[in-house]
């Protein structure tokens, strides 16, 4: 192949719709299957190598590659921010080699890939989120090796886990994990939920639509079905809470939702607003909308 | 008021113009062809070729103009190039045996047949800057590349039953790491398939860390050969098979001490390596890292890092590796913001519980 | 002895290769009963201890533990949650190097309700009453329940690894060379220890020692191991006061000189 030949072989090559051949999307739908029907245990897949880095979200990728189709609107989020670097990247990948419809607005977006947040706006049923993940093993920092993980797993052997809570629990009066804090799925496995912070874990609990999490790097596919309870680990006596911000968003007001904050100036100054930008501003816009009308 | 910051998209298209402009660098000089960087920067395009897993100089030598010289970068830009290719066939096993040598030694013989084959080698040279390497050459002696066929050096160990017999073929076909999710344990075929896409440098510095004791393998360089080979191809319509063509590969035998256990006498042991293009370093740091990772097999025990398949297979591949310790960069702040909600309570506690303690031993 | 045993070794065999660990071992343990296997290192006492507490799988012959529910089980062919179930439940391990059975990470209080947790305590305040009441009784301070067994003393690791095993009331537990590496005085202390707990609580206990005395304050019986074989076995005192095979005279003697 000469040279210009080849630079115009380049310029011709076709990828297929989101990019996966159908053979590739068919064997990933098989592992969320296979997921779906054992909520919480991570089944293997043949992660593929995509064009673009792993751990940049290469797992969400390929699990909204396989279940996406010419009519689904989707929303691509980081941080809850629809415009973060990342999210931009990952919509205009989907946007370019699948032609599907995007949208910031959750009410709006049939599936909704994140890193690191659930939109504050309860999901509904028929909604799929799917979730970027960078280490899928709950055990990972306490046991090391995925042959002993594994084996800990199938036999229901997570008292590891609650020695981890209760060494936070001594030394410091309470658990101290703030993020990817682990969740016992339906009775039986217990899960990494991604590094959302434990703020939002309780909206996994019987949630309607359904939960998907890819870790492209580490090759696992893991789900949650709708309704299915989730629960959060905890003690009897040092039930699980979730974060509790003093003040409103400084934006829109919105109070009970997981807030940002934002460095103003060199002298303390701090505003604290909502990580969901999509609430943020539908909040905002209400508010103006009601304004209007009262005028 | 803030502003909530706009625009990644903006910044992103702007942030791609200027990596153009950077990588073409001053538009007074000529810009480099892939064809030059295939043809001058070999090593580079073979390395990239073997971690790439896919054999194409093309494709090499343009990733490595894109990707600026970043190696890992156009082994990633060909890797997921690869992704995207169908599968139409398997080729058959290639014949070492039958390679067209360019460079072959054996440093465990003074002499063998075929004799020694130095090639173009860096070794023996003095390494003193030359500005003017790259200059005109003159033509190599004819016999100092010939491309003669030369029978594998170790096979004349194996009459004697002085070393171990290379494994036979699989009756199944070898897993494909990149089509199946790897778990652990793995078998030889993929742990070597593993090693073969594996980082240079990785698996240079774990096959260092044998021979200074962390595992050590007592090896002999048994033979390392470097020339082209046929590839070929079972044609179902024809009943045969066809070569399609060569490729260029360099092998390395590594021969290790073994002093016997149980029922099995005293006798040598095989490393294996095997990689795309002129990639010697990479091939012999592969055979003593194969060794090593056979601990079990030879029932000696797993101490040291090279010798434990889940930490090797798991950290080698430097696209993996590349991927996750940059995506450090990428925003992590609504974590960072649980975390120093946590660092504050704790700060608050830790303060009235010392506060506390104050009061109580004012009393 | 009347009744069943408790834990029952017929023919049991574990070879390295060509090298022998121990041979065609016949032992039996009643509940409530200390047996010490004693001999000198290489004698394959600790091989069978490790064969018997079903974590080497023997060559040839079978190990069969009695449950609560009074059915004789082969260990080796439990599945392997129910093999894990009984070795964090009804069985207890001591091993000689405390960094083998703790967590040297953690602190005292975790590693004595780690066993709790894992059979489902869910309630902080329970595990950490039950931690500080192990602690006592193996006469551990229990102000340093928060610190962890990095800062303790080799006795103050023992009575931890102790306590870590039988807060789940385990029926019987293995000990190897358990005073091995202690000073003297420490030494005494935690046999004392260890013998009132055992006659306290019951407990069966299979304990590799080459210490004669040991085995005396501790054991009911004992049994003599040479080069993987059993030579002799006895009660206690009888053994060691009277021998009968001559290695287990020579083993005697030569403690008695020295």
């Amino acid at each position: 192949m000469s040279e210009a030949g080849f630079d115009g072989g380049t310029a011709a090559i076709r990828y297929n719709f989101a990019y996966l051949d159908e053979q590739t999307k068919r064997s990933i739908r098989r592992a969320i299957l296979k997921a779906v029907a054992i909520p919480g245990y991570q089944v293997p897949f043949a992660s593929r190598e995509m064009p673009m880095p792993f751990g940049w979200g290469t797992g969400g990728v390929q699990v909204t590659a396989s279940v996406l189709g010419p009519d689904d609107v989707l929303k691509v989020i980081d941080q809850g921010a629809d415009d973060t670097t990342n999210a931009v990247a990952i919509r205009g990948f989907f946007a370019r080699t699948a032609g599907i419809a995007t949208t910031t607005r959750t009410a709006e977006a049939t599936i909704i890939q994140t890193r690191h947040r659930i939109p504050e706006e309860p999901l509904r049923a028929g909604q799929i989120l799917v979730y970027q993940v960078p280490i899928p093993e709950p055990l990972r920092f306490l046991e090391p090796r995925e042959t002993e993980t594994r084996r800990l797993h199938a036999l229901n052997e997570y008292g590891l886990l609650y020695v981890k809570l209760y060494e936070d629990i001594a030394k410091h009066g309470h658990v101290a994990t703030t993020y990817a804090y682990p969740v016992l799925v339906a009775g039986r496995y217990i899960m990494d939920p991604s590094p959302i912070p434990k703020f939002d874990n309780p909206k996994m609990d019987m949630s309607p639509a359904l939960q998907l999490f890819g870790a492209g790097r580490e090759r696992r596919i893991y789900a949650v079905p709708p309704y299915t309870p989730v629960r959060s680990l905890d003690f009897e006596d040092h039930p699980f809470r979730v974060q509790e911000f003093t003040e409103p968003c400084g934006l829109c007001g919105s109070r009970g939702v997981y807030l940002d904050e934002v460095v103003l100036d060199d002298r303390g100054g701090r505003l604290f607003m909502c990580s969901d930008t999509d609430h943020c501003e539908a909040v905002r816009a209400g508010k103006g909308a009601a304004a209007e009308a009262s005028w | 008021m803030y502003v909530a910051v706009k625009g990644g998209e903006t910044a992103i298209a702007n942030a791609h113009r200027l990596l153009a402009h950077e990588r073409r660098g001053d538009p007074e000089l000529p810009a480099l062809t892939a064809g030059q960087i295939d043809a001058q920067l070999t090593l580079a395009v073979d390395r990239v070729m073997a971690e790439g897993s896919l054999y194409d100089r093309e494709l090499a030598a343009v990733a490595i103009r894109q990707a600026r010289g970043d190696m890992i970068e156009a082994i990633f830009l060909v890797r997921a190039y690869r992704t995207t290719l169908l599968r139409f066939g398997a080729t058959l096993p290639v014949d070492t045996a039958r390679m067209a040598v360019q460079r072959r030694i054996s440093a465990t013989h003074k002499d063998l047949p075929g004799g020694q084959l130095l090639g173009p080698t860096f070794d023996y040279t003095h390494r003193l800057l030359d500005p003017g390497a790259g200059d005109a050459a003159e033509a190599p002696a004819e016999a100092d590349a010939d491309g003669s066929v030369v029978g594998r050096a170790i096979d004349a160990l194996g009459g004697e039953g002085l070393i171990e017999p290379d494994s036979a073929a699989a009756a199944d076909a070898p897993g494909d790491l990149t089509r199946e999710p790897l778990s652990f344990p793995a078998d030889r075929p993929l742990r070597l398939q593993a090693l073969a896409r594996g980082d240079e440098g990785f698996l240079l510095v774990l096959a260092y860390s044998t021979q200074r004791g962390y595992a050590r393998t007592h090896p002999f360089a048994g033979e390392i050969r470097m020339g082209d080979v046929e590839i070929e191809i079972d044609m179902p319509e024809l009943g045969f098979a066809v070569s399609i063509g060569a490729i260029r590969l360099t092998e390395c035998q590594m021969v290790n001490q073994f002093r016997g256990a149980g029922d099995v006498p005293a006798q040598f042991t095989r490393g294996y390596g095997l990689a795309f293009g002129h990639s010697e370093r990479k091939a012999m740091a592969m055979a003593l890292v194969d060794r090593a990772l056979r601990a079990d097999e030879f029932g000696e025990d797993r101490v040291a890092p090279a010798q434990d398949e889940e930490f090797v297979l798991s950290h080698a591949d430097n696209v993996q590796a590349t991927g996750f310790v940059e995506h450090l960069k990428l925003p992590h702040y609504v974590d960072f913001q649980a975390e120093l909600e946590l660092v504050r309570r704790l700060r608050r506690e830790h303060a009235a519980r010392a506060s506390a303690a104050t009061s109580e031993a004012a009393e | 002895m009347t009744g069943e045993p408790l834990l029952a070794a017929t023919g049991v065999t574990r070879l390295y290769g060509d090298h022998i660990g121990c041979i065609d071992i016949d032992l039996a343990v009643w509940p409530g009963e200390v047996v010490a296997i004693v001999g000198e290192s290489g004698s394959g006492k600790t091989t069978l201890l490790k064969c018997l507490a079903a974590r080497l799988p023997p060559s040839s012959g079978t190990i069969t533990y009695r449950s609560r529910d009074g059915a004789a089980e082969d260990i080796y062919r439990l599945s392997e949650a129910a093999r894990r179930a009984l070795m964090r439940t009804d069985w207890g391990f001591v091993w000689q190097d405390a960094a083998e059975g703790l967590r040297m990470t953690v602190s005292a209080g975790a590693n004595v309700g780690e066993r709790l947790m894992a059979t489902g305590a869910r309630h902080y305040g329970r595990i950490r009453s039950a931690a500080v009441d192990w602690l006592e009784r193996v006469e551990i301070d229990a102000r340093r329940i928060d610190d962890d067994p990095r800062s303790f003393s080799g006795g103050m690791r023992q009575r931890l690894q102790i306590a870590r095993n039988l807060v789940t009331g385990p029926r019987l537990v293995f000990m190897d060379e358990p005073t091995g590496g202690l000073d003297v005085s420490v030494q005494a202390r935690l046999l004392d220890l260890l013998g009132t707990l055992v006659r306290e609580l019951g407990l069966a206990a299979i304990l590799v020692t080459h210490d004669l005395a040991v085995a005396r304050l501790l054991s009911d019986r004992i049994v003599v191991m040479k080069e993987g074989r059993i030579v002799e076995t006895g009660l206690t005192d009888r053994v060691l006061d009277d021998p009968s095979h001559p290695y287990s005279q020579l083993l005697v003697s030569s403690v008695l000189q020295a």
